[in-house]
């Protein structure tokens, strides 16, 4: 235990948080939002391995090399998605899911 | 503190995604960055916590805010979403997050009594590096190149197209 806090707050917080994220990505319909969306599933994911490798195995670091390439990951894909979505608005206009279904063909 | 840094997240994150306002959205999905790097230092995980800060605190949003500015107006707002797609939204985060948090409080975590590794940038760095047991040489080269091709990727798609009269 760390500082008397129960690592079964810190996965609620992460829990909480995750299906947070879930819930923005299937209510919105802005491409950019839903991206902010992913953002908070992968950061509540980076929670929960810091947690585990701290409660867990202090001894290793595997949680938190796990994390480091995760938020490595992240940014890669943030950078394409915004390239994607700069480019959709050039063609489009705007940037809401329902136009995007012309990429089908 | 923790409790701080715990209502400061689940607040921020419940207004990132309900807000009307992008920019609010992208200001709030900040303040959850943060209070997750104070996470970090409060677990004494000092260079994760670094690392959150500059990239996702420093990169991601700057990223997300200049796209933002390029792609829509300050002043619009988002319609309200169905009524349909808010309850199956809601529906499923809240049975999703009770089952999640029904399981996990049934189950007993025992905590370790090895001794705590000092996490240090030496430590780090030589685990990173390290071809041994322990090492992560394979996915630090993996993700440099990753990199690289979503850096090119990244370029190529958003380039204009040149030798085409395109209206912007």
């Amino acid at each position: 235990m760390i500082q008397g806090i129960p690592i079964e707050h810190f996965l609620i917080v992460s829990t909480i948080m995750f299906f947070i994220g879930v819930c923005g990505f299937i209510i919105r319909r802005n491409l950019i939002t839903m991206l902010m969306a992913i953002e908070l599933i992968l950061n509540s994911v980076n929670i929960n391995f810091v947690v585990f490798n701290r409660y867990l195995y202090p001894d290793q670091l595997q949680g938190h090399f796990f994390s480091l390439f995760i938020v490595g990951i992240a940014a890669a894909e943030a950078a394409v998605a915004i390239a994607l979505i700069i480019n959709i608005y050039r063609k489009l206009r705007n940037i809401d899911v329902e136009n995007v279904n012309e990429m089908k063909f | 503190m923790f409790y701080m840094f715990a209502g400061i997240i689940l607040i921020f994150s419940l207004l990132s995604v309900t807000t009307r306002r992008i920019l609010r959205a992208a200001v709030y999905l900040l303040c959850v960055l943060l209070a997750t790097a104070g996470l970090y230092f409060m677990l004494n995980y000092q260079f994760m916590a670094a690392v959150q800060l500059t990239l996702y605190a420093g990169g991601i949003v700057v990223l997300i805010i200049f796209s933002i500015l390029l792609t829509s107006h300050i002043t619009h707002r988002f319609k309200h979403p169905d009524l349909v797609k808010l309850i199956m939204g809601a529906g499923t985060a809240a049975v999703g997050a009770g089952l999640v948090i029904s399981t996990l409080l049934s189950h007993s975590f025992q905590a370790s009594t090895a001794p705590e590794l000092p996490v240090n940038m030496t430590t780090i760095g030589t685990q990173l590096l390290s071809t041994e047991k322990n090492g992560y040489v394979l996915p630090f080269e993996l993700i440099s190149i990753l990199l690289l091709a979503a850096m090119i990727a990244a370029i190529v798609i958003a380039k204009k197209e040149k030798n085409k009269n395109s209206e912007i």
